[in-house]
């Protein structure tokens, strides 16, 4: 299992757009992938599941990839947050 | 069988063609139990995939059309639609409950509508809407009705709606409508400035458009008179059409004016500039004959979106009108939201009277970090040509004062970063509120200049909501009391060597400019479609003669001795 810890720096938190893009990437993997916040874990493939988090700026999320492609999906996502500039 | 109604003329010209209706369709179903759970969930599938398809559709035109910004919202919808929490549990109600698709659909999408409603942060609550869009357009693919798709619309159509919110006409395709008519409306709701600011006819306030025609009908559309008539003889067709070619050799004579002077018949030019709300408007604008922008609505930045609008956002979208202007001044009015006006990711509390509340210059000195924003992506693009700025809803000198520290607190923080601005930018107010009206000649000292909103100035000095159709008759432009006022902020401004303009309906009125004319308004500013008619006017008047009327009608006692007297000095 590949899993990471982040802290969200964008001033409006998890918003649509951000949420969209990440859906769709976790979408492109046949793993397993899970985002934990607040004591509840959510399927990354939902965008319900990830908005319904309601993720502001400062949380402290963690994502977690289990399956065949954990460690190609963990980059990926890795990535994108980075470039959204959702975490560092 | 031929028949017709009638509403309020919103915005000239004359249409004829095939009704569009833009009206939610009937959705209710019973809850049923089903034999076949297999069959049901293939049909749940099958309506998920049309839906799919239509959202693809939809979104790609929306890409092209509007651009990316436009089509991000679908994108989200397509991921509702393909999200495994929501689908899974439906197709698991169908199997073990053998609940009909349609119920397992509402039960389940009811689930997480009330999850979203419940979360105390507005942008959140909003994304209930999302879900109940996309509901929607599954369920209308399970009862086989279809909802419309006005993005859609690849055929010349005339709109026939309740009403026509931003969002609604955000997706209209300029290209295919030629006309609306709505159910409720006046001349300054939101479907009439749009429809003036599309150069199409609209006629609004029918009360029963949408219960009178149906999809397909045949319509004339008069925007001059505010008659609508549904599937009309030929003799009648041939004599619209007669109206329509004579409307358009009137226009073709204005169109001769568009690179003329606004100057009177005794030689005392005016300015004749254009309201604008997005920088879309300013090609309609230039083909008008427009002298300048008087009023840029910035509001329109803000609406139809998810979240504030960026700092480069914004500087984009003021540098394209002022490039596009050309070096014509452009006056640019800050945010004026709040009351009636709302965004979805702004959070403001319900208002017993919205008019009189938390709205425009209130709430941008409350919240000066979206106020600052703005005002930093207006210094930055004032380089790009001529910039003026106006406060809207200022109602005393200390508002003036805070919002103009404010403007110049982000110039010098924009020096120091090393950001060039222009010079000087004039900044001026509008004048709506009947108290800074009366104060003119004390804030003409301080201000650069004067543009009176006359829609809201009439409002509220009639005590009058404009939405309210049973006080429309209060609407009084051409009331002595209103001429008044408008004659105070005039002189007041002249004493001080600065202008004053105008930017409500009653700038572009037939009756009103003369008068205005004569009261010595500098700048009139109006919807562009109206630049060359008011031009043509102008020319045929004598400034002096409009002096000597309008001090006559100053001194009448109601507005319909004004409107006598104008008719009977000005043929």
């Amino acid at each position: 299992m590949a899993e990471k810890t982040y802290k969200i720096i964008e001033e409006t938190g998890i918003h649509a757009r951000p949420a969209t893009l990440i859906v769709r990437e976790a979408g492109k993997f046949n793993s397993n992938i899970e985002l934990e916040y607040n004591g509840k874990t959510v399927n990354l493939k939902s965008i319900m599941g990830i908005m319904s988090l309601g993720i502001g700026k400062n949380a402290v999320i963690k994502i977690k990839a289990n399956g065949t492609d954990e460690n190609e999906a963990m980059n990926a996502i890795d990535e994108l947050m980075k470039k959204e500039g959702l975490a560092e | 069988m031929s028949t017709w109604i009638t509403g309020i003329a919103a915005s000239s010209g004359i249409a004829i063609g095939k009704a569009y209706r833009l009206v939610e369709p009937d959705l209710s179903f019973q809850k049923t139990t089903v034999e076949d759970s297999e069959k049901e969930i293939s049909r749940f599938r099958d309506s998920l995939r049309i839906a799919k398809s239509q959202l693809e559709a939809i979104r790609d035109h929306a890409r092209e059309a509007l651009g990316p910004d436009k089509a991000e919202i679908f994108e989200a919808h397509l991921l509702i639609l393909n999200d495994p929490e929501i689908v899974a549990p439906i197709e698991d109600k169908i199997k073990n409950e053998k609940m009909n698709a349609e119920a397992a659909l509402q039960e389940t999408t009811d689930m997480f509508i009330g999850i979203f409603e419940q979360m105390d942060n507005e942008y959140m609550r909003e994304r209930a809407a999302d879900i109940r869009d996309v509901r929607k357009r599954v369920l209308a693919g399970l009862l086989n009705v279809t909802i419309p798709n006005p993005s859609m619309i690849s055929e010349e159509v005339i709109i026939v709606a309740e009403d026509l919110t931003p969002s609604d006409t955000a997706q209209l395709n300029r290209k295919f409508v030629k006309g609306f008519t709505t159910d409720i409306g006046g001349r300054t709701s939101h479907s009439a400035i749009m429809a003036r600011s599309l150069e199409i006819p609209a006629v609004v306030g029918t009360k029963t458009a949408t219960k009178d025609i149906q999809n397909g009908d045949f319509l004339i559309l008069d925007g001059l008179s505010g008659e609508v008539h549904i599937n009309p003889t030929e003799e009648l067709i041939e004599e619209y059409k007669k109206k329509q070619a004579d409307y358009e050799a009137q226009l073709a004579e204005w169109a001769k004016l568009v690179n003329e002077p606004s100057i009177s018949k005794d030689g005392v030019q005016v300015e004749l500039v254009a309201n604008i709300g997005t920088p879309k408007d300013v090609e309609g604008a230039l083909h008008n004959g427009a002298e300048g922008v008087g009023l840029f609505r910035t509001e329109f930045l803000y609406m139809g979106r998810d979240e504030l609008p960026s700092e480069e956002d914004q500087f984009a979208a003021y540098k394209a009108v002022l490039e596009g202007m050309e070096g014509r001044p452009v006056v640019v009015r800050t945010l004026d939201i709040g009351g009636d006006k709302k965004l979805s990711y702004l959070p403001l509390p319900e208002e017993m009277n919205p008019f009189l509340g938390h709205r425009a210059i209130r709430l941008c000195l409350d919240r000066t970090d979206i106020f600052r924003t703005q005002l930093r992506a207006l210094l930055r693009a004032s380089v790009y040509g001529k910039l003026k700025v106006m406060f809207p809803m200022i109602a005393t000198l200390n508002e003036f004062r805070e919002a103009k520290k404010l403007f110049l607190e982000e110039k010098d923080n924009l020096a120091k970063e090393g950001v060039p601005t222009a010079d000087h930018i004039e900044l001026g107010i509008m004048v709506e509120i009947p108290s800074t009206a009366v104060l003119a000649d004390q804030f003409a000292k301080e201000v650069d200049f004067f543009s009176i909103g006359t829609n809201d100035l009439i409002q509220y000095t009639m005590a009058a909501d404009r939405m309210n159709e049973q006080v429309s008759y209060l609407y009084q432009p051409y009331n002595p009391s209103i001429l008044r006022l408008v004659k105070m902020v005039i002189d007041a401004s002249h004493k001080e060597g600065k202008w004053t303009g105008m930017c409500g309906e009653m700038a572009g009125d037939e009756t009103a400019v003369p008068l205005l004319l004569g009261l010595g308004l500098d700048e009139f500013s109006m919807s562009a479609t109206s630049i060359l008619k008011a031009r043509s006017l102008i020319r045929k008047l004598s400034k002096a003669e409009m002096e000597k009327l309008a001090q006559e009608a100053l001194q009448k006692s109601t507005v319909e001795e004004v409107i006598e007297l104008v008719k009977n000095a000005v043929k």
